[in-house]
């Protein structure tokens, strides 16, 4: 698939309308896009510039920055070990080396059935856990070697569902109820809040 | 000093349904919300002043003071929430994300109850996606029960709260970056002045930007007022912390202490936090406040977890990342893997970060594998000189943002306290160069 599937356009209008400006949603969007194709394709990033109203050249600009967004295909499992400092003080670097020789591939590399995407990657946010890694984002903390060649057989396996295939990160989309919602407030909104104004504060 | 106060933001981390909406209505949820419904906006705010709360993201600005900053009667104002946690050794937010998303969420309603902010944007890394599902569930159930939308329970108080992720660069953490981010656009932070976000931020209307660990104080100091807040802690430090304890120590785990009394030493020995260093060995050095932070030693272990004494001492508390390095720990290497960091996380916009912290990656790299030169040493420090003239604390800055002057403190850290370690690395490499036989090998039919 390519373009954004009848549901993700959706979905995607929906996404749209929380922001003052649409092309704030570029990133949301760029996320549903790899949700749908595992990477993002040149036709996906052209119909996300449509319906955010910028060029392609501008979804791709924005795209490019950001490490998460993947322009070719990658395994079905990103595996990501984190190197940095407190990871690297705990043996980071040497399970880095193990998980290259067990998946026989080097940092950036996919094995060649497809399933497998290595990268070595900066602090995750579990530094008291280390050494750790993620799966498509999902945490192993503490992990030896044992436990790593353990999670690669159970992956290859299929036993491991709670990790879906690259792309997918929240599973739960927030939902705001036509009848609960506030309304978005763009920069042509100059009016005082209200509860601001009954308060007596708005020339605060 | 190990104090008994209370637990402020981590008290239902124990909790086996801490994230759900039930759990947290059990346990004094959203009632901070309804008391500042009926206190008034301005009151809300002066609790908040009289807590004096200091951020938690790393710069430790008075929420109550940034607050203050937006001008007056500029409509509308944004909210927008930096959960972006990348600082290398810190890891606080993403907990209080995925355990207690609630107490997050009734933070950010009373800042936009309390600043007047019409929408609110809750910018959380993208590389953690239970945090967004736990964020994403916990706003539809506040929505569904009237928490959020329109007419909160009833009053004339409505705002959105939008939930919104990155996609993976660490600058975008910086305040005027994460703006960007938030616009659509590759995350270059802004240049400061004219684009403070007080005044110019989102959409170039006043935006209070706030870190996670910042808001989920606020349903607790309107609960229990802002002098009970400002009771604990020490003079310029209140409250309580949160602090990640990493690296060589035997029980790596994230503390939340009182703010401003309890020392390094405290933090790094005592059996009820960090436990001490791994196999009883003697320390080498420790990273204070997150990989930004100039580095601490033995000497520096009595200080108090305050604000301004680290500042004064030559060093920041940041983000709240204690990283200890060990007797057995390798400096050029540490030092390499700071700087590689900064080097990788550069967003390109300045010419002397840009090209600056990759030179200093590349000689430290050809230290590292034995090919460093007698006079790299001074030039790592010329290099950092002209990123921040002078290698002064508080950095000076020739960039935009602090990232690449950031880069400078593990370099003048650990230069300034090893070098004879680098120096001998130098030396050695050089010694084994000239003692390894030469031996030819025919150049491969590749070339
Ligand atoms: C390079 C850089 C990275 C930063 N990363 C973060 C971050 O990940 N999270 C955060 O809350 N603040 C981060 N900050 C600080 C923010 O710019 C800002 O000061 C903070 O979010 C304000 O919130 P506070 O006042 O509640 O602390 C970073 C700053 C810089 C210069
Ligand atoms: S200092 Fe570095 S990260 Fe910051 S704006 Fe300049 S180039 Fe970008
Ligand atoms: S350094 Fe590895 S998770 Fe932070």
């Amino acid at each position: 698939m390519a373009r954004l599937s009848n549901d993700n356009v959706e979905l995607a209008r929906e996404i749209i309308g929380r922001y003052p400006r649409p092309k704030s949603a570029l990133i949301p969007l760029l996320h549903l896009a790899q949700e749908q194709d595992g990477h993002l394709t040149e036709e996906a990033m052209a119909h996300i510039g449509e319906l955010v109203g910028v060029s392609s050249a501008e979804v791709l600009g924005t795209a490019s920055f950001y490490e998460m967004f993947k322009m070719e295909t990658v395994g079905r499992y990103m595996v990501n070990i984190c190197t940095n400092i407190s990871c690297q003080l705990r043996g980071g670097e040497e399970l880095l080396a193990h998980a290259e020789k067990t998946l026989g591939i080097r940092p950036g590399q996919t094995t060649p059935d497809g399933l497998f995407t290595l990268e070595d990657v900066e602090c995750i946010a579990a530094c008291t856990e280390a050494p750790c890694l993620q799966v498509n984002y999902r945490y192993e903390h503490r992990i030896s070697n044992e436990g790593f060649d353990q999670l690669v057989n159970d992956l290859r396996a299929g036993r491991r569902s709670d990790i879906p295939s690259h792309g997918v990160l929240a599973e739960v989309r927030q939902h705001i109820p036509e009848d609960r919602r506030a309304g978005v407030v763009t920069p042509e909104d100059k009016a005082a809040p209200v509860w601001i104004a009954a308060a007596g504060e708005g020339d605060k | 000093m190990i104090t008994d106060a209370p637990r402020i933001i981590t008290s239902r981390f124990d909790n086996a349904d801490s994230f759900t909406l039930a759990g947290f209505e059990a346990t004094g949820g959203y009632q901070a919300l309804r008391k500042a419904l009926s206190m008034g906006p301005a009151a809300v705010a002066d609790e908040v002043k009289t807590a004096t709360l200091l951020g938690r993201g790393g710069a430790g600005f008075p929420a109550g003071v940034k607050w203050g900053l937006a001008p007056e009667n500029v409509w509308p104002r944004y909210l927008v929430v930096n959960g972006d946690e990348s600082e290398p050794g810190t890891y606080k937010d993403r907990l209080l994300m995925e355990r207690d998303p609630h107490q997050l969420i009734e933070g950010v309603l009373l800042a936009c109850y309390a600043i007047g902010c019409g929408q609110a944007f809750l910018y959380v890394r993208g590389e953690m996606p239970l945090a967004q599902e736990r964020i994403a569930a916990a706003l539809n159930d506040a929505y569904a029960a009237g928490y959020i939308g329109k007419n909160i329970l009833g009053s004339d108080f409505s705002v959105d709260v939008v939930l919104s992720w990155g996609a993976g660069a660490y600058i975008v953490g910086e305040e005027t970056a994460l703006i960007e981010s938030l616009e659509g656009n590759r995350g270059m932070p802004r240049l400061k002045p004219p684009f403070f976000p007080a005044a110019k931020g989102l959409y170039m209307q006043p935006t209070i930007v706030n870190n996670v660990e910042t808001l989920s104080n606020l349903p607790w100091i309107v609960t229990n007022g802002g002098e009970a807040f400002a009771a604990l802690g020490a003079e310029t430090s209140r409250g309580t912390r949160m602090f990640a304890v990493s690296g060589h120590v035997k029980n790596p785990g994230v503390f939340e202490v009182e703010y401003g009394v309890t020392t390094f030493r405290d933090l790094i020995y005592a059996p009820q936090y960090a436990g001490g260093i791994l196999g009883d060995r003697a320390l080498k050095a420790y990273i204070p406040g997150g990989a930004s932070a100039p580095w601490f030693f033995e000497e520096h272990l009595d200080l108090p977890l305050e604000k301004v004494t680290v500042d004064r001492a030559g060093s920041m508390l940041g983000s709240g990342a204690v990283v200890v390095m060990d007797e057995t720990t390798d400096a050029v290497k540490a030092c390499l893997r700071v700087v590689r960091f900064f080097a990788r996380e550069s967003c390109g916009k300045c010419t002397p970060c840009r090209e600056g912290t990759t030179w200093l990656e590349n000689i430290l790299q050809r230290i590292q594998d034995g090919y460093g030169r007698p006079s790299d040493l001074d030039l790592l420090l010329d290099v950092s000189d002209n990123i921040s003239p002078g290698i002064t604390w508080p950095p000076k800055q020739t960039t935009i943002c602090p990232l690449g002057p950031s880069a400078v403190s593990p370099i003048a850290s650990a230069l300034q306290r090893f070098r004879p370690e680098f120096e001998a690395r130098i030396t050695q490499a050089e010694e084994a160069r000239h003692s390894i036989p030469v031996t030819i090998t025919k150049a491969s039919s590749h070339g």
